[in-house]
C-alpha cells in the first residue's frame, strides 16, 4: 500500500451535483464554511432548476452548487471544477463534460442502475465504458455504505438514505483535509436538540465517510490548501441577499429611520424579504403585497410617511414598477428599489443569473426620468452597495436603484464585518418648522427638495404626479416651467458624482487593454486580469460600481488605453452607454446563458485583442 | 399656512386656496362638503389628515383640501395609502377614488386592503363611467349602457362594489348620494371613526359623459326607490313611508306595510353581514330600492396597520432590540488575526 501524499495546490473547484433533495446545497454550504473557517478564501454558486421538485433521475431536475477554495484571494466560484461530486447518472450527464480534462469525478455506484443510466442516455456504465476517459472516477457504493454504517440504528431505511450527504461530506473532508470537529458541531448545532435521532445517524455517517477516505487506498493524494493572505478581521460567510438585507437594516440604524419594506416575491430576490422579515426587533416593517406595483407603492407610501422606504425584486418585477418609479422620480423621495437580476426577456430563466437589466435600470420609464444606479459587484459588496443607495436616497431625495443579480445575490463568500461604529451616520433632515415652507424650495448645492412629512405641525401641502412648480410644488403646465424641472432632475442625479468614489484601476494607469467590468463580474474580471498581469501583459480593469453617474475620473481613463473591453452577461447594454457618454469603440464580450463568466473567458479574449 | 390655537374648525378650515376644476353641477362638489363636514366631526387638526388619491376626475380632490395630499397614479391609491397609513398609523389617512380607479386597474389594491382591513377611510366615487378619459364605461356602468366604446352596449355584468367589499370580509360598507350632503357628511364621520377599512360609496352625477345615471334615486320619488338603513331601525321606505323590506326564506322582499305584520318587518342590524349583503345587492334595476346609509359595520376585528406595530413590539419584547453589531456578526464566524512585527516586538491583532 502507497503512502498518500499530500498535494500542495493553491485552488481547487468543486462542483456538487445531485437531485433537488439529495442535499447537495447542504453540502456544499458546508465545505464552504470549513474551508472559510479554516483560512481559506472561498466563492461560491448554488445553480438549481425552476421546478421546485423536477422529476428525481433527469437531467432537468439536478440541482448544483459550485465552489472555488483558495489560498490566494479568490474572485468567483471558479472556472471549471476540479472535482465533480455527482450522485447520480443524471448528475453525471449534467456535468462531466465541465470538468478539467484529468479532474476527479466522484460518484455513487449504486445509482448506476441500468434504468437510471438509461433514462438519461447512457447505454452502458458511462464510469467503466470510456466515457470518462482521461477522468479520475471514484465510484463509491455510499447508498450501501450509508445503509450499513446506520444497520444498527432504529430508523426507517428512507430516512437512512437520507443521512447519505454526510457521508459524501466526511469523504470530502478527509480529501480537502478540514477539521472534521466544525461538521460535528455543526451537526449537533443543527439536529442536536431537536432530532437527537437524526444527529445521531449523520455523525456516525460523517465519520465512516471520514474513516473510508482514510482507510481505502481509492484515494493517492489528499489536498491541501494553504491558508490565504486575507485581511484579518471578524468575518462571516454571506450571501448577496442576505448582505442587502443587513444593509438596508443598517442603514435604517445609522440613520435613525425605521425601514419600511414593501415587496412581493420573485425569485432569486425573495431572500432579501426573507432576512428583513425575520428582523423585527430592530423596528423593520415588511409588508408582502398583493403584487410588485403595490409593493413598490406601499413603499412609496412609507416614503411619504417618513420612512426609510425599500422595494426589493427581480426583471420582470421591476417592469411592473415602471409607473410607480416614474412617481417616485417626480416626487422627488428618497426610495431605494433592489432589482436580483435573473434571465430574460419575461419570466425568461429564473433561476438564472444575467445582467440585462441595465438598460432596464437606466431607461425604463416614460418620459426624461433620470434614476441612479449602483451595482454590487459580489455577495460581500451587497451589503455595502444598500447601504450607500440608502445614503444616496435620502440625501438626494431621490430614487437610487440597486442592481444585483441572481449570481451574487444566491452565491456566498466570506465578509468582513464592520462594526457598527465603523458605519457612517447620516441624517434624514425633513422640515419640521419652516414659516414659509415650500415643498420644492431645493438646497443648492445637491439639489434635493425640501421634505415634511404628514403629520408635522403646520406644513401641509400637497404633491402628486403632475409637473409641478419649480418652488411651491403645486401643478403646472407652465411650458417652461416643464423644462426647467427636467433640467433640475437631470441635473441632480448627475451631481450625485460628488458622492461616486473614483474608479480605482487595477494594474498600470495606461496600457493596451482596459477591461470594464460591471457588478457581478466584477469577480471573473478582476481574477482574469489580475493572471494576465502575472503574465506581463498590458491590461488593467475597472469595476463599475456606480453606472449612474458614472465615476469622474472614467473618461480620462478611457483615454489612457488603446482598447476597451467590456464583459457583460447581456448583448452589450454597458457597451451602449460607455459608447454613448464617451464616443469611445468598445469591444464587447457577451454572454446569456444563465451561467457568469469564467475567468478564462475574460483571458481569452484580451489575449485575441493583444493579438495573441 | 401655520395653525393657530384659535382656528375655528370648520369646513372652510378644511378648504385649500386651490381653484376648483370640476365640471358645474359635477356630484363631487356635494361629496367634498360632506367629506369636509366628517373632517370637522372628526376635530383631526388638517396636518394629521392626508388625502390619497389615483387619476381620475375624483383624484383631484386632495388639490382643494387644506391637508397634507397626496394624488398618485392610477388605480394605486390604495396600496400608497397603505405604505403611509403603516408607516404613520396616527394620521387620519382617507383615499379618494373614482370607479375605473378602484374596480378596474386598482381592483387588486382596492380588494386586498379591505382584505386587511386597514384602517383607510375609502371614499369611492361613482359616477358609473370615466369622465377624465372623455365618456368610456366603467365595471360599474349598467348593462346596455351606450358609450364612446360601447356604441352598441354593454355587455361586461357590472361590478357591485359593496358586495364585494361584503364578499372579502369588509369591516364597514356604506352608501349614500352626492345630493344628500347630511347622509354623505354621516356615513363619512361614522367610516372615519370604524378602526378598520371603511369604504364609503358615493353616487356622484356626471354632468357631461353620464348625466341622469341616479335620477330615479335622487328625484322626487325618491322614497320609493331609496332606504335609509339605520341600525335598530325598521326597514321601511316609501313617499308615504307605505313600504318595507321582509324575509323570505333566505331572501328579502318589499312588501307594503298593511300587508304584513308589524313584526314581519326587518329590523336593521349592521353587524349583521348575511343582512348587509341581502341589502347592499339591491337595486332598482330589480325592482327593489337602493340601501343607503351604514349597511355593515365590524369594529372588532383588528386593522392591518395596528398588527403590523403590534407585531414588531411582540418581536422586540421577546428577542430585545439588539445592537445592530449581534445582528451583524451573526452564523458561521471566524477571526483571521495576524501578527505584526515593528521594532518594538510583535504583538497578533
Amino acid at each position: 500500500m502507497g503512502q498518500i501524499s499530500l498535494k500542495s495546490v493553491d485552488q481547487v473547484v468543486i462542483k456538487f451535483t445531485g437531485d433537488s433533495g439529495d442535499g447537495m446545497q447542504l453540502v456544499g454550504n458546508q465545505l464552504t464554511a470549513l474551508a472559510a473557517v479554516s483560512g481559506n478564501d472561498v466563492n461560491s454558486l448554488p445553480d438549481y432548476p425552476s421546478e421546485i421538485r423536477a422529476p428525481a433521475g433527469t437531467v432537468a431536475g439536478i440541482s448544483g452548487f459550485q465552489i472555488a477554495l483558495g489560498s490566494r484571494d479568490i474572485h468567483t466560484a471558479g472556472d471549471a471544477p476540479d472535482v465533480l461530486v455527482a450522485m447520480n447518472p443524471a448528475a453525471v450527464q449534467h456535468s462531466y463534460k465541465h470538468v478539467v480534462k484529468g479532474g476527479m469525478i466522484i460518484t455513487d455506484s449504486d445509482m448506476f442502475t441500468e434504468k437510471a443510466m438509461e433514462k438519461v442516455g447512457f447505454k452502458s456504465n458511462p464510469c467503466t465504458d470510456g466515457t470518462l476517459a482521461g477522468y479520475d472516477v471514484k465510484s463509491i457504493p455510499f447508498t450501501t455504505l450509508t445503509r450499513e454504517a446506520l444497520k444498527d440504528l432504529d430508523m426507517g431505511p428512507k430516512d437512512k438514505d437520507r443521512c447519505k450527504n454526510f457521508f459524501v461530506l466526511g469523504v470530502l473532508v478527509w480529501l480537502f483535509n478540514k477539521n472534521p470537529q466544525d461538521v460535528l458541531n455543526f451537526i449537533n448545532t443543527k439536529f442536536g436538540k431537536k432530532l437527537p435521532k437524526i444527529a445521531e445517524a449523520n455523525t456516525i455517517v460523517f465519520k465512516a465517510g471520514l474513516n473510508y477516505g482514510e482507510t481505502t487506498v481509492m484515494f493517492q493524494q489528499r489536498y491541501d490548501l494553504k491558508a490565504a493572505t486575507i485581511e484579518p478581521g471578524f468575518y462571516r460567510n454571506i450571501t448577496g441577499n442576505e448582505a442587502a438585507a443587513l444593509g438596508l437594516i443598517a442603514a435604517a440604524k445609522k440613520s435613525n429611520m425605521q425601514l419600511l419594506l414593501g415587496s412581493y416575491p420573485i425569485t432569486p430576490a425573495t431572500d432579501i424579504l426573507h432576512e428583513v422579515s425575520k428582523h423585527k426587533n430592530f423596528g423593520a416593517i415588511t409588508m408582502q403585497m398583493e403584487d410588485e406595483i403595490a409593493g413598490i407603492c406601499a413603499a412609496i407610501g412609507g416614503a411619504f410617511a417618513g420612512k426609510l422606504a425599500v422595494t426589493t425584486t427581480s426583471g420582470p418585477g421591476l417592469a411592473l414598477k415602471g409607473e410607480a418609479l416614474g412617481l417616485a422620480v417626480i416626487m422627488e423621495i428618497p426610495l431605494v428599489i433592489v432589482n436580483v437580476q435573473r434571465g430574460g426577456p419575461s419570466t425568461g430563466l429564473p433561476t438564472k443569473t444575467e445582467q440585462s437589466d441595465l438598460l432596464q435600470a437606466m431607461y425604463g420609464r416614460n418620459g426624461d426620468s433620470p434614476m441612479p444606479v449602483i451595482a454590487a459587484g459580489s455577495p460581500d459588496d451587497c451589503f455595502m452597495a444598500a447601504f450607500e443607495a440608502c445614503q444616496i436616497a435620502i440625501k438626494y431625495r431621490t430614487p437610487v436603484l440597486l442592481l444585483t443579480d441572481g449570481y451574487i445575490g444566491q452565491g456566498s463568500c466570506p465578509w468582513k464585518v464592520p462594526l457598527e461604529s465603523e458605519l457612517p451616520s447620516f441624517e434624514a433632515n425633513f422640515t419640521k418648522e419652516d414659516a414659509d415652507f415650500k415643498s420644492y424650495r431645493r438646497d443648492p448645492e445637491t439639489l434635493a427638495r425640501n421634505i415634511a412629512i404628514p403629520g408635522t405641525k403646520g406644513l401641509q401641502h400637497r404633491v402628486g404626479s403632475l409637473e409641478k412648480d419649480v418652488l411651491t410644488g403645486a401643478v403646472s403646465h407652465v411650458p417652461m416651467n416643464h423644462q426647467i424641472m427636467t433640467d433640475i432632475r437631470k441635473n441632480k442625479v448627475a451631481g450625485i458624482v460628488r458622492d461616486v468614489p473614483n474608479a480605482v484601476v487595477n494594474g498600470k494607469e495606461s496600457g493596451k487593454v482596459l477591461v470594464i467590468g460591471w457588478g457581478g463580474t466584477y469577480g471573473a474580471v478582476k481574477g482574469a486580469v489580475d493572471r494576465l498581469i502575472l503574465q506581463g501583459k498590458s491590461v488593467s480593469s475597472i469595476n463599475l460600481r456606480w453606472i449612474n453617474p458614472f465615476p469622474a475620473n472614467l473618461a480620462k481613463i478611457i483615454a489612457n488605453f488603446d482598447k476597451v473591453l467590456i464583459p457583460e452577461l447581456n448583448t452589450g447594454q454597458l457597451s451602449v452607454l460607455i459608447r454613448s457618454q464617451f464616443l469611445v469603440d468598445t469591444v464587447s464580450l457577451n454572454k446569456v446563458q444563465g451561467d457568469p463568466f469564467r475567468e478564462y473567458e475574460v483571458i481569452d479574449k484580451v489575449n485575441e485583442m493583444l493579438g495573441e | 399656512m401655520t395653525t393657530t390655537v384659535n382656528e375655528v374648525m370648520d369646513k372652510n378650515y378644511f378648504t385649500s386656496k386651490a381653484e376648483v376644476k370640476w365640471c358645474p353641477g359635477c356630484g363631487d362638489y356635494a361629496i367634498i362638503n360632506s367629506v369636509k363636514g366628517a373632517m370637522v366631526n372628526r376635530a383631526k387638526p388638517r396636518d394629521e389628515v392626508a388625502i390619497v388619491s389615483g387619476i381620475g376626475c375624483s383624484s383631484r380632490f386632495p388639490y382643494y383640501m387644506e391637508t397634507y395630499g397626496f394624488h398618485t397614479i392610477h388605480g394605486r391609491a390604495a396600496a400608497i395609502a397603505s405604505g403611509l397609513k403603516v408607516g404613520k398609523p396616527d394620521l387620519d389617512v382617507w383615499v379618494i377614488s373614482g370607479d375605473g380607479d378602484s374596480t378596474a386597474i386598482g381592483g387588486n389594491h382596492w380588494i386586498h386592503a379591505i382584505r386587511r382591513n386597514i384602517n383607510l377611510n375609502y371614499v369611492l366615487i361613482n359616477n358609473k363611467i370615466y369622465g377624465l378619459t372623455k365618456g368610456q364605461y366603467s365595471p360599474t356602468s349598467e348593462m346596455g349602457q351606450i358609450t364612446k366604446t360601447t356604441p352598441y352596449g354593454v355587455i361586461d355584468y357590472p361590478m357591485n362594489p359593496l358586495v364585494t367589499a361584503l364578499g372579502i370580509g369588509g369591516t364597514f360598507v356604506a352608501r349614500s348620494i352626492d345630493k344628500d350632503v347630511k347622509m354623505g357628511e354621516e356615513i363619512c364621520t361614522r367610516g372615519a371613526n370604524h378602526p378598520g377599512f371603511s369604504l364609503m360609496e358615493m353616487y356622484s352625477n356626471c354632468v357631461i359623459f353620464n348625466d341622469g345615471a341616479h335620477d330615479k334615486i335622487t328625484g322626487k320619488d325618491k322614497a320609493d326607490f331609496t332606504i335609509h338603513v339605520q341600525h335598530g331601525k325598521k326597514l321601511i321606505f316609501g313617499v308615504e313611508n307605505n313600504l318595507c323590506l321582509v324575509q323570505d326564506g333566505f331572501r328579502i322582499k318589499m312588501a307594503k306595510v298593511s300587508d304584513v305584520a308589524e313584526s314581519a318587518i326587518i329590523v336593521h342590524d349592521e353587524t349583521n353581514l348575511q343582512l348587509a349583503t341581502l341589502l347592499a345587492d339591491m337595486a332598482p334595476s330589480k325592482g327593489q330600492p337602493v340601501a343607503l346609509g351604514v349597511i355593515y359595520c365590524d369594529p372588532a376585528k383588528k386593522s392591518y396597520d395596528f398588527m403590523v406595530h403590534e407585531q414588531v413590539q411582540q418581536v422586540i419584547a421577546s428577542k430585545g432590540e439588539q445592537p445592530l453589531d449581534k445582528l451583524l456578526r451573526a452564523g458561521d464566524t471566524w477571526t483571521i488575526s495576524t501578527t505584526l512585527c515593528n521594532a518594538s516586538g510583535c504583538k497578533t491583532v
